[in-house]
């Protein structure tokens, strides 16, 4: 098994984190997997990406044409990401930014009020761990545990609130999709 | 058998057996001898590393009884950099000319400058790139004829001649900056006095220093050995005057 | 245990682990995290950083350094891999071991900063003047980029030789999980004989680049040229993937190499039976090696993020017994799995 996962918004929106945390959940899962970020102009509040791969085979390519999943952030992610989406794929919007509808119909789409849900937690900053908790719902991919200690190991040294602070985030991103 | 009571005169024990390879009247001579007799006082010989620099003393690394290098032409501040952060309580000396550290090498004496890297440089400035056959340098005169300003350095075309001495003082890591010449006995005597100063501020840590010794190119120059003193001390010393353009090593040591 | 790690970080990790304790480097996109991380590190464990001036610079405080006999290093990315040339020629004339990590990014020029693999003709044939050689490895993942480093330093003094580990930006940016080398004891790293430390109680050493006399420097010449050739007979290292019934092999190394391992597979799904030949030592080429395994197969494929400078070492290994094809994109695009597996689909036919 190997699955790819395009996760794209604006900057600032921190998809590269939500990746990192997917990206290292999986390996403290014990799956191989790799992380890729589009760098460069991006990164300067524009949009920005990344690539992750999980699976519990070697991975070969970093780079993915026909993704799993892709999560969009923002409109731009959503169209730029649409069309490479696999058939019967996954699509995980945030639909607090997003007021459109994707065009295939040939994929699954997921809504997430993520900035709305973040918001209601008190942290407006924590709509991707809410839209990663989401993400882990739906796909299967990542555990809640490894997610936790995921955090952890990113948070190292900081205060423990702010682990508890994500993890409720993630813990009401899986509660909003069924 | 012959006894000796008092030696009066010898060779520093820091220069080689190699002979020099220098022209008739080259100032390199004297300032060779000057920082090999310096470094026989100081007793620094056995932990001094030095970078010869591309130039008429690509050869001064074979000179000199120490552990050598040669450094790419003007690279010599980056490469004595590299041997004084991997061995600081090492000696390390640049040995330049006004081709190597005034044109090419602009960037990497600043910069060793700037960061009070814990070396010393000898800059030797004769006015004119001597390996290379007579053309003209940074710190080449106005209106000097060279065989690349053959109707003199023009400053509309060439700009005029630059003074490290000054720039560098201008720098909060430079220690020690002195220009000195080695026309007579006693400005040889100058010289060695500031080149040692320059030595004992690298011993004690405190940063850079440099000694800028004006000197002649006979040969280039098309004079002989007499006559290009003479023009050192009437032409270069009104551009290039003598003296200390920064000192902070007063009561360190 | 396995860390999640950038590309960057994980060689900078396991090249102190492997003893370098002196690092010269200059900020250059896709790479300067490297840069930053030694900045932070080295201080840590002892070791010297030093933010040079310019490439230029850097390469010659690699040179000083490296003349006092210890593990040295830097990183940069194409353009700072151009500047450093010049100073990359003395230390090969001179002898000097050091690690270069070169970040490929697109050229030429200023290009941009994108994974490129552009930089092979510069790395192997010699970017700088004069008959010298470097050995350059070309890790594919994380975990080999810093398995790699301890012997980059390894072959470095064995050989008194420039190492150069050529990654491209995608290496360097990417994350994956890496298990870190056991630390090298700095201990019981030698002082080379060669050293300049200060003649204490020995004869004044040289260190040079440098003999007028023709007949002298022929002589150097001729002992750098045995070095290379007891390299090329020693040192070669390459990886085979599903070669043994192959029909279509495909050449790549680094990032593009594992981007063929994913296609091969997608290839034998469709039925055909395509196989990689990774060579990891890009300098010394497994020439030999390439040779004998090209003779049983319909056709070989070279497949590069450039427009073609590796296939040159794989026709001369090849030599006309089998048709060689390419397929490459450069300036900053990476070719997409589907790109490659088009172009070998093209060829199958």
């Amino acid at each position: 098994m190997i699955k790819s996962i395009i996760i794209a918004g604006f900057g600032g929106q921190g998809v590269m984190l939500m990746g990192k945390i997917i990206a290292e959940s999986a390996m403290l899962d014990g799956l191989n997997v790799t992380w890729l970020p589009s760098y460069g102009p991006e990164m300067r509040g524009g949009t920005a990406n990344c690539t992750v791969i999980v699976g519990d085979e070697p991975i070969g390519s970093p780079v993915v044409d026909v993704p799993d999943v892709v999560i969009a952030m923002n409109i731009p992610s959503m169209i730029k990401f649409e069309e490479m989406l696999k058939k019967d794929g996954i699509m995980i919007l945030n639909s607090s930014v997003i007021d459109r509808e994707p065009s295939r119909k040939d994929i699954k789409v997921y809504k997430i009020d993520a900035n709305k849900i973040a918001d209601a937690i008190g942290n407006s900053k924590v709509l991707n761990m809410v839209t990663l908790g989401a993400f882990a719902r739906v796909t299967g991919l990542v555990k809640l545990e490894m997610i936790g200690k995921a955090l952890e190991e990113t948070f190292a040294g900081k205060n423990k609130k702010l682990i508890d602070l994500n993890l409720e985030a993630v813990r009401q991103g899986m509660n909003s999709v069924s | 058998m012959a006894t000796v009571d008092k030696i009066v005169a010898q060779m520093p024990k820091s220069l080689s057996k190699v002979e020099f390879s220098y022209c008739p009247g080259c100032h390199h001579g004297i300032v060779h001898r000057i920082i090999a007799e310096v470094i026989d006082e100081l007793g620094i010989a056995e932990k001094t590393l030095m970078v010869a620099p591309v130039g008429c003393s690509v050869f001064a690394y074979n000179f000199f009884d120490l552990d050598g290098t040669v450094a790419a032409h003007g690279r010599a501040p980056a490469v004595a950099t590299g041997m004084k952060r991997a061995l600081p309580d090492r000696i390390v000396f640049t040995y330049q000319g006004d081709g190597d550290l005034a044109s090419i090498g602009t960037a990497e004496i600043v910069h060793a400058a700037n960061r009070g890297e814990n070396i010393t440089t000898i800059f030797i400035n004769n006015a004119v790139y001597g390996m290379t056959g007579g053309q003209m340098a940074p710190t080449t005169l106005i209106g000097q004829k060279t065989t690349t300003s053959p109707y003199g350095r023009e400053p509309k075309a060439n700009g005029y001649p630059i003074r490290m001495s000054e720039m560098l003082s201008t720098l909060e890591g430079a220690v020690y900056i002195e220009r000195t010449m080695v026309t007579t006995p006693q400005n040889v005597i100058k010289t060695k006095a500031a080149i040692k100063k320059a030595f004992q501020a690298q011993i004690k840590g405190l940063g850079f220093s440099m000694i800028e010794v004006l000197s002649t190119c006979p040969t280039n120059w098309g004079m002989t050995p007499i006559e290009a003193m003479k023009w050192l001390e009437e032409n270069m010393t009104k551009t290039f005057p003598l003296g200390v353009f920064v000192d902070k090593t007063k009561g360190m040591i | 245990m396995k860390m999640l790690m950038k590309g960057t970080e994980a060689i900078a990790e396991a090249a102190i682990r492997a003893g370098c304790r002196l690092y010269f480097g200059y900020p250059i996109t896709p790479q300067s995290e490297l840069t930053e991380y030694m900045a932070k590190r080295m201080p840590e464990v002892k070791g010297v950083f030093l933010q040079s001036e310019s490439e230029v610079a850097t390469v010659n405080m690699l040179y000083g350094a490296a003349c006092t006999g210890k593990r040295v290093m830097t990183s940069t990315s194409s353009p700072g891999f151009s500047l450093m040339q010049e100073g990359i020629s003395y230390m090969a004339g001179a002898e000097l071991p050091a690690v270069f990590i070169n970040v490929m990014r697109g050229g030429p020029g200023l290009g941009d900063i994108q994974p490129s693999q552009s930089d092979y003709f510069q790395s192997t044939k010699g970017g700088g003047h004069g008959d010298y050689r470097m050995i350059v490895l070309a890790p594919h993942t994380l975990q080999e980029a810093a398995n790699i480093m301890g012997e980059a330093f390894d072959l470095a003094f064995k050989y008194r030789m420039l190492v150069t580990i050529l990654v491209d930006g995608m290496i360097g940016q990417m994350m994956e999980p890496v298990e870190l080398p056991e630390w090298k004891n700095i201990e019981e790293l030698k002082e080379p004989d060669w050293a300049l430390t200060g003649a204490k109680g020995r004869k004044p050493r040289k260190v040079t680049s440098f003999d007028l006399d023709p007949y002298e420097l022929e002589k150097m010449n001729l002992r750098y040229q045995a070095t290379y050739k007891r390299v090329a007979e020693n040192e070669v290292r390459y990886e085979e993937f599903k070669i043994e019934d192959a029909d279509i092999i495909v050449v790549a190394y680094g990032t593009m190499a594992r981007i063929v391992k994913t296609v091969a597979d997608s290839a034998r799904k469709e039925g055909i039976r395509v196989g990689l030949f990774r060579p990891i030592t890009l300098w010394p080429f497994p020439y030999e090696r390439l040779s004998k395994i090209s003779q049983n197969v319909k056709h070989i494929l070279t497949v590069e993020m450039s427009y073609g400078q590796m296939i040159e070492d794989v026709k001369l290994a090849v030599n006309g017994k089998t048709n060689v094809d390419f397929y490459g994109r450069s300036a900053g695009v990476v070719p997409t799995p589907m790109e490659v597996l088009e172009a070998i689909k093209k060829i199958a036919r």
